[in-house]
């Protein structure tokens, strides 16, 4: 990724194991990716492709809907309301979120430590 | 290392201040998330994920003498955003100041554009230190004097009075990004500034808030077919139509604006080729740049990825000629952080703002870190983790990592150099990379524009650095 010649740094030793650090030597990053794919194999192709890039672009998104939780709480009259904790993360369709689930609003009043 | 002046001399950095508490909890909103000098470095400003704005203002006293010219004194402190709810989008807009940038003083106020995901304000600061008395209607302190009591005329004069900081909002640019927000940079003309999210870049003219025009935009027609974002976009010191933008795929374009009105097809591509048989999963990722800057002079730009520091010349796109090694050693590494980052990933979904989710937004191999040249731009700096930052001669001559601890918290105590351990026999104090504290990082530091003067933002304190005289 970036030239040898132009490092400045002076190398770092690599350790004394020399035999099985010798691969690790040629190319740590390349031993680093079997290890991810070994634990993951089904790791998709594209690692910074579409799906992170879309997630980037979400941050923040919170899913409410009125009409959601008006059906929800319709259809949920006789039985137990599910608990937030076991779906961990669904706001929509049958779960009905309660003031518990939704984030804290902060309060930002509170001057800030660096001028205390 | 020279810094600015000295021939072959090494620099030292002393402890000048820290601000901020040494808590050991420490509340979310108290993350900092920018610090900038002013043009004169007299002023510092640090923004929090609180969305508050502190401003330090060099001791005027201290100021002439070599040994203290590092005391910074709170200057003013103000509310900046406020979090908000879009309900159309069903979106939630953080508080946090993603950046502070200052404009060049014109007049006796201070003006700074502060920015959040979606808005932009900019804000005067200004200096009251007399207030007007002797009214003829009013007594002093506000209460009406009773008309027939009034026998005489006056003139109200002006009184010294203690010196009051005050802080107003005078523009807000909203509604231009669908995306976030992630630069905003003045423009040397003085009238306009861009602000760049992670699809668009848009222009604005500084007193115009309710237009702004797009320069650039990336986003495909379908969306399945990103494959690459925004990260960083600042304009020229000196040329005021030329700027450029950096992208999560490690290029940089530079953009001309008398080119054409929308600026999608660059001037000049900078990017290095990598090597074929070095790519790996984690090539994409950790070639992400998350900051460029031009050198003082114009005539250079640096770009921070994962794991180094490049420096460009304007005039030759096909690779930097400088890189520096920021910590090389995290390469044996990319696994767990990434490992960790993908966990995150997977079991929480964004609404959970639980521990989890905070720790997700604060990922490792996801972080941004920031670089910044020295007033002379002989010297560059940037963050790494277990609190320590680097600091590379330019030409390659001498590099220096050091470390913003409350151990060295002293006046005028000498920073020691520092060393990372990659592995193998560790000398005495040396730290192992297994014992680097990955959850202390420095992503934001700044230089003072004329001297040797850092100032570097840990999680939630404000170290303060000069050199030694």
């Amino acid at each position: 990724m970036s030239s040898e010649n132009q490092e400045s740094e002076a190398p770092l030793e690599f350790g004394e194991e020399k035999q099985d650090s010798q691969e690790k030597d040629a190319n740590p990053v390349k031993s680093e990716e079997a290890k991810l794919k070994a634990k993951y194999p089904n790791l998709g192709q594209k690692p910074g492709g579409s799906d992170f890039l879309m997630k980037r672009l979400q941050k923040g998104q919170k899913y409410f809907d009125s009409g959601d939780y008006n059906m929800a709480k319709a259809k949920m009259k006789s039985k137990q309301l599910p608990v937030a904790g076991q779906e961990k993360g669904l706001v929509t369709g049958d779960h009905i979120p309660t003031p518990q689930d939704l984030p804290q609003r902060k309060s930002s009043l509170v001057t800030s430590k660096l001028a205390g | 290392m020279a810094g600015a002046g000295d021939g072959d001399d090494e620099v030292q950095w002393c402890f000048s201040q820290v601000k901020g508490a040494f808590d050991d909890d420490i509340a979310e909103a108290d993350i900092i998330s920018t610090v900038e000098f002013s043009h004169s470095g007299e002023l510092l400003a640090t923004g929090d994920k609180g969305g508050r704005v502190v401003i330090f203002q060099q001791d005027p006293e201290s100021k002439s003498q070599p040994l203290c010219r590092g005391q910074y004194n709170v200057y003013s402190t103000f509310q900046s955003h406020e979090p908000e709810f879009d309900y159309l989008k069903s979106l939630e807009i953080e508080e946090k100041i993603n950046k502070i940038r200052w404009l060049p003083q014109k007049n006796a106020a201070q003006f700074l554009l502060s920015t959040n995901d979606k808005t932009i304000k900019l804000w005067k600061i200004s200096e009251r230190d007399k207030r007007p008395e002797g009214y003829n209607l009013k007594e002093d302190d506000g209460r009406y004097r009773d008309p027939s009591s009034v026998t005489a005329l006056r003139v109200p004069v002006f009184q010294p009075m203690d010196l009051m900081v005050e802080a107003s909002p005078r523009r807000v640019f909203a509604n231009a990004h669908t995306y976030h927000i992630n630069s905003i940079s003045v423009n040397s003309d003085n009238e306009t500034y861009l602000s760049a999210d992670d699809l668009r870049i848009n222009l604005w003219h500084l007193e115009i808030t309710d237009r702004s025009f797009n320069i650039v935009d990336i986003k495909p027609a379908n969306m399945e077919e990103l494959t690459e974002v925004i990260t960083a976009a600042e304009f020229h010191p000196h040329q005021c139509n030329t700027f450029v933008y950096s992208s999560s795929k490690g290029t940089i374009r530079l953009c001309d604006m008398r080119a054409s009105a929308l600026c999608d097809q660059h001037s000049k591509l900078f990017e290095e080729q990598e090597d074929p048989s070095r790519r790996s999963f984690f090539s994409e990722i950790i070639s992400s740049i998350s900051d460029v800057k031009f050198s003082h002079s114009g005539r250079y730009m640096m770009t921070r990825d994962y794991l180094s520091v490049k420096i460009w010349d304007l005039n030759m796109e096909s690779r930097p000629v400088e890189t520096y090694q920021v910590h090389e050693y995290l390469r044996s590494k990319l696994c767990s952080l990434y490992e960790n980052d993908c966990i995150l990933m997977r079991c929480v979904h964004e609404y959970l703002r639980s521990k989890l989710c905070s720790l997700y937004e604060n990922d490792c191999i996801f972080d941004k870190f920031e670089c910044c040249w020295s007033g002379d731009d002989s010297v560059v700096m940037t963050g790494s983790y277990n609190n320590f930052f680097r600091m590379f001669e330019r030409g390659g001559r001498q590099d220096v990592t050091l470390e913003a601890s409350r151990e060295v918290s002293q006046p005028l105590m000498v920073l020691k150099p520092r060393r990372v351990c990659a592995g193998g026999k560790r000398r005495k104090d040396e730290v192992g990379v297994d014992s680097l504290d990955f959850s202390r990082k420095i992503l934001h530091t700044t230089w003072h524009p004329h001297d040797n003067i850092i100032a570097v933002a840990t999680t939630n304190n404000l170290y303060i650095f000069q050199d030694k005289c």
